[in-house]
């Protein structure tokens, strides 16, 4: 349990997907002038990330491992990414149509956000089984949803700001984004204390 | 096509509407495989060859791609020619292949190939899309050597370190130490110094541009205002 506790809290802050991975930065830079979107964004990856690592897991062990075809595992791991991205849009329009309309325009975009295609092959890497590896894309996604908040409102802050014209717009973000990566690695210390 | 027209290809892949200085797009393994002049340069080369393959293979099939199932097809002929390219640098430079690692495949979910497919090729007869392909992949390749030779330069005070390990024994002449390793700020090569020098670069490339007197790009592929 406790191994869990640490391999997750790894993983969403030491880790981030964002700050420390460098996966994701489109979406990163791209839907983070809101927060209600960016929190919007970061719900929906976190669903697909989820669902997209656990149908990817079972494709690598029941049938790119066994017979050998792990040449094959960025085309296949799209497409079943690609195919989670639509099932999620049809699931979430099934349960719940206000939040379809919230995230309507976020939800295939999210088939090209590199989280979510690193942190599957990630799994892959690591060689985890099934329990650690959904944990580990869930924390992973928690810590992606937590920093697109978390920059959301300073960009929210910066829009009201006197900026100089040459750094105005994705300049000052990645000034801003630097100095919450700096703040980020102060997590550096969780894993070894 | 005109001389005039391949000029203005060429101007726009390499400088005008850099991949990654004026259009922000392939952001991820512009920050993560910067933190040498020669990895940047490894990774660009490699997103540069998948970007010529796709744009000439799509262009060549342009006519039979329909409409409603084009990004699909697009992501699996990305996703093929990136398999091919990790197979080969897998065989050929294993190095290279170590550190850049996770970033081969991940290049299928880069946005810059995909942004010239649909922007260009899909639209464009196949020798200027292999053109714009190739031009757009080697501004790619500029940019992520610059950006990295900041970052190796400040980082740990070396350029092109490794670069016989990396490209091959012939590579050894670019090896450089400009600064003594004990002045070396470790913050650039970590992740924060790799949002720092791209903001800074960016800005850059604005001032240059307006230098010139031509019209700064405010925002970015992604409309950020």
């Amino acid at each position: 349990m406790k191994d869990y506790a640490l391999m997750m809290i790894g993983a969403a802050l030491v880790n981030n997907v964002i700050l420390a991975r460098f996966l994701g930065l489109c979406s990163f830079m791209g839907v983070t002038t809101r927060i209600d979107a960016a929190a919007g964004m970061g719900l929906a990856t976190t669903f697909v990330i989820t669902v997209s690592s656990m149908a990817d897991w079972a494709v690598q062990h029941y049938l790119l491992a066994p017979y050998g075809l792990g040449f094959l595992r960025t085309v296949t791991f799209i497409l079943v990414i690609a195919s989670a991205v639509q099932f999620t849009e049809l699931t979430v329009r099934k349960v719940s149509p206000p939040l379809f309309q919230m995230l309507g325009i976020y939800l295939p975009l999210i088939t090209t956000n590199c989280a979510v295609l690193g942190v599957a092959l990630l799994l892959v890497e690591g060689r985890m089984n099934f329990m650690t590896s959904t944990l580990f894309a869930f924390a992973s996604s928690v810590g992606y949803s937590l920093v697109m908040v978390i920059f959301a409102g300073q960009r929210e802050r910066l829009a009201v700001a006197a900026v100089p014209r040459l750094f105005a717009g994705p300049p000052i973000g990645f000034i801003v984004a630097s100095l919450l990566a700096m703040a980020f690695m102060g997590f550096s210390g969780i894993s070894t204390g | 096509m005109s001389n005039n027209a391949y000029t203005r290809i060429v101007r726009d892949g390499l400088w005008d509407n850099n991949g990654v200085f004026s259009m922000l797009l392939g952001m991820c393994p512009t920050m993560a495989m910067t933190t040498s002049a020669t990895n940047g340069f490894g990774m660009g080369l490699a997103t540069a060859a998948v970007m010529a393959a796709s744009s000439l293979l799509v262009a060549t099939f342009r006519n039979h791609i329909s409409q409603e199932v084009r990004i699909p097809v697009f992501i699996l002929i990305v996703a093929t020619m990136v398999t091919l390219v990790d197979l080969a640098m897998n065989a050929w430079m294993h190095e290279l292949y170590k550190v850049l690692g996770l970033f081969i495949p991940l290049i299928v979910s880069n946005c810059l190939p995909l942004a010239r497919l649909e922007a260009f090729a899909a639209k464009a007869p196949i020798v200027p899309a292999f053109v714009d392909g190739l031009c757009m992949g080697l501004g790619f390749t500029i940019a992520l050597t610059a950006i990295g030779a900041v970052r190796e330069i400040i980082g740990s005070g070396t350029l092109f370190a490794d670069a016989s390990l990396l490209l091959g024994p012939s590579f050894k002449f670019m090896e450089l130490r400009l600064l003594p390793a004990s002045m070396g700020v470790l913050m650039m090569i970590l992740p924060p110094g790799g949002f720092l020098v791209t903001g800074l670069m960016v800005v850059g490339k604005r001032l240059l541009d307006l230098r010139a007197g031509k019209e700064i790009q405010m925002a970015g592929a992604h409309g950020i205002a």
